[in-house]
């Protein structure tokens, strides 16, 4: 791979392009912003690149990639962390003879999200290193420090950015060549990756033994940098923090730590004790603050204010200044809409004129929430449609159970939904249950991705297709009715009437192409017949 | 010649305008050109309609990827609704620079409008027209470049005519 000397590179194309030269042999993860350009960004670098079926399945696969003395990075926005934690918290016991970075991307101020949890209780909570890259040319070298660490220390690394970091671009000029990575193979080694108790007591008490052996190694890592400045204010900070500090407050004395856990507390104490006054700035929660306060080291919190949204230069300046007075609200831009024409109005209009009561999802069509439909009565997490709908349909007297109505997206229903149609077979309501699926073939939301729905993989080649309604059939859902619900709207609430009063468990499927998506389908389609026109002429050969 | 401070563009528009394309042009421009160069926008929803704005700085050395409140030498909108949402953006004595500046008559392709106004931007920046060039055709697919660079050399002009902020 021949690279320029000089680049203007997103933070996700910095980590694509680090994970190439170092030989990652395979990117896994489930789309989020800001995190989704990362993956897509490997595969046009020539590396191997997969959409899993969510952030859980990501994980495991990447695991599984790493234990063959492999380089592996998994992607996932920060809720998909939580998806993903169940293999997270473990494969910090077993550890992995590879390297396996798992990239989390925060999203503080919700540009895009459903909160704005901040991830870095996870490295904590979970016992893994943690870095936090401030800029492209640093999510470049941290993507290349974390192989390293995970490599030396046999530990999962989580990079954990910012939407701020994730997309913004910003020059990288200096492209490190890492050491090569090894041929992949599998040893043997029941006691560290076999996880029943009598092994895993010695393997959480070896994770904290490599935890504090990667402490000490942290106190002169030249991950953590100290930009010496003025004595009277010292400012410990990482991430984009950082970046806004550093404009906010020029002549301040910095801490920038680069690895954040386990964090060189000793470093930080000569730090503190050098200046006179010593304030932490941070995005999110007091997280770092708390942690170092925690230690007896006296270090200023940022006001409570602070814990909320997004900071910028105004807003560390107001931090340094201790004042917690709102700012104004910016006047409000255009909201985002359905795009006009979009196949999910149909079914959002009928939802609005019939009363129902929407357990919603997340997706596009989480925007049926606004007018002119206003027709999402709950959203919570990828999923959560389908168990909300069945907990409503439980509490709710028989009436207005049959309101209920369970609506969830192709590739949300992939990622978290087929649990949710099991539960609804084996616990079924009184009055039954309507799921609708709300199929436009892509998963629209973060930028038109493929899953496991639409039979094409990540580059869009085929592949094996997850068919909705045979999966349902197998449950053994009796209606189980698929239509297009732009063709013919009033058969569409015609059936959803029927569908409603029946009693029985029923799955809908809406299915029309997204908008945007259709003409590029299409052009897969066609691509994918030629290729297999093309391999029958050769199989006659 | 380099300005020794840090030079703050905001763009504005509705998705679908070209806002991002048009800022990933400046700041590629301004790469080209030696600067330091950070750009930094919220993106990540599809859909069409709603309103976006990217912020591009550049200069010697540039921190934080977003241009400070309050801070914007020039305001860059595509779409007359979008200029009041993003005024506060603007420093006092910025420059806004929006559709009618142009004679819109001469605009062949309505596409080409964000470039357009990047030919206008271009005259008040410290930024070499070949970089410009050179950012224009690596931005944008071939079959699009002549009508972009006709456009970005219709919003040089128009600025040719009005007085220029100082
Ligand atoms: C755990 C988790 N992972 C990823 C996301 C980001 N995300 C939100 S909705 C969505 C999928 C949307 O696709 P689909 O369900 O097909 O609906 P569409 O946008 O196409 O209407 C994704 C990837 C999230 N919110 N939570
Ligand atoms: S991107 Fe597709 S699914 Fe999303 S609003 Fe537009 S047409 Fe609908």
């Amino acid at each position: 791979m021949i690279v320029p000397d000089r680049l203007l590179l997103s933070g996700n194309e910095a980590v694509a392009l680090a994970a190439r030269k170092a030989g990652v042999i395979l990117g896994t993860g489930y789309p989020g912003t800001p995190s989704t350009e990362i993956l897509e960004e490997f595969h046009r670098l020539g590396g191997r690149s997969q959409w899993a079926p969510n952030e859980k399945v990501a994980l495991e696969v990447g695991l599984g990639a790493s234990l063959a003395h492999s380089r592996v990075i998994v992607t996932m926005k920060h809720v998909g962390v939580n998806v993903a934690a169940d293999p997270l918290f473990t494969a910090a016991y077993t550890g992995t003879p590879g390297a396996l970075v798992v990239i989390s991307a925060d999203d503080p101020g919700m540009a895009s999200s459903q909160n704005e949890q901040d991830n870095r209780h996870f490295a904590v909570a979970a016992g893994l290193p943690m870095l936090e890259p401030s800029s492209s040319q640093e999510a470049f070298d941290f993507t290349l420090a974390a192989i390293e660490i995970s490599e030396r220390w046999h530990l999962p690394v989580l990079l954990r950015m910012t939407t701020r970091v994730c997309h913004s671009k910003t020059i990288v000029h200096s492209l490190r060549t890492p050491h090569p990575a090894s041929h992949p193979f599998f040893e043997e080694d029941i006691p560290s990756l076999v996880m029943i108790p009598a092994y895993a007591r010695p393997a959480h008490r070896k994770l904290r033994a490599r935890l504090a052996d990667i402490a000490g190694w942290n106190e002169t890592s030249p991950l953590n940098q100290i930009i010496e400045g003025d004595s009277g204010l010292g400012i410990i900070t990482s991430g984009i923090s950082y970046q806004h500090a550093r404009e906010a407050a020029p002549g301040a004395s910095f801490l920038k730590l680069g690895m954040t856990c386990p964090l060189p507390f000793d470093k930080i104490k000569t730090f503190v004790e050098s200046v006179e006054r010593c304030l932490v700035i941070e995005e999110g929660d007091p997280w770092l603050a708390d942690a170092i306060r925690a230690e007896g080291i006296p270090v200023e919190r940022k006001l409570h204010e602070f814990r909320f949204g997004e900071l910028d230069v105004e807003r560390v300046r107001r931090i340094i200044e201790g004042d917690a007075t709102p700012a104004p609200p910016p006047p409000g831009g255009r909201p985002p809409q359905l795009c006009t024409g979009c196949p999910h109005r149909s079914v959002f209009e009928i939802l609005r004129d019939l009363h129902c009561i929407v357990a919603g999802d997340i997706g596009c069509y989480t925007l049926g929430v606004l007018p002119p439909f206003q027709a999402m009565d709950t959203c919570v997490c990828m999923g959560a449609s389908i168990g909300v709908g069945l907990g409503l349909r439980h509490a709710l007297p028989p009436e207005e159970a049959r309101r209920v109505v369970s609506v969830i997206g192709d590739s949300t229903f992939v990622h978290s939904g087929l649990t949710g149609l099991v539960e609804m077979v084996y616990n079924r309501p009184e009055t039954g249950h309507v799921v609708i699926i709300l199929d436009n073939g892509t998963t629209a939301m973060t930028g038109l991705q493929e899953h496991p729905g639409t039979g094409r993989t990540l580059e869009h080649s085929p592949t094996g297709k997850v068919n909705f309604e045979e999966f349902a059939r197998s449950l053994g859902i009796g209606r189980v009715q698929t239509m297009d619900p732009t063709r013919d709207p009033a058969s569409f609430e015609k059936a959803l009437v029927e569908n409603l009063q029946s009693d029985d468990l029923v799955l809908m499927i809406a299915r029309k192409p997204c908008l945007l998506a259709a003409s590029k389908i299409r052009e897969y389609e066609r691509a994918a017949q030629e290729l297999m026109a093309c391999d029958c002429a050769h199989g006659e050969n | 010649m380099m300005p020794d401070s840090v030079i703050n563009v905001v763009l504005a528009g509705i998705g679908g305008q070209g806002v991002l394309k048009a800022s990933d042009i400046l700041s590629d421009a301004a790469f080209r050109a030696g600067y330091d160069v950070k750009k930094s926008e919220i993106h990540g929803m599809s859909q069409r309609g709603g309103s976006v704005s990217s912020d591009v700085r550049f200069g010697p050395e540039v921190f934080s990827p977003m241009v400070p409140p309050g801070c914007a030498d020039f305001l860059v909108v595509l779409e007359e609704t979008q200029v009041e949402p993003n005024r506060h953006r603007l420093h006092p004595e910025g420059v806004l620079i929006e559709l009618s500046f142009l004679d819109k008559a001469k605009i062949s392709n309505r596409k080409s409008l964000n470039v357009a106004l990047l030919g206008v931007l271009s005259g008040y920046l410290d930024i070499e027209i070949s970089f410009w060039l050179e950012a224009i055709r690596a931005g944008l697919p071939e079959n699009l470049h002549e009508v972009n660079l006709t456009s970005f050399e219709i919003g040089r002009q128009a600025i040719g005519s009005m007085t220029r902020a100082d």
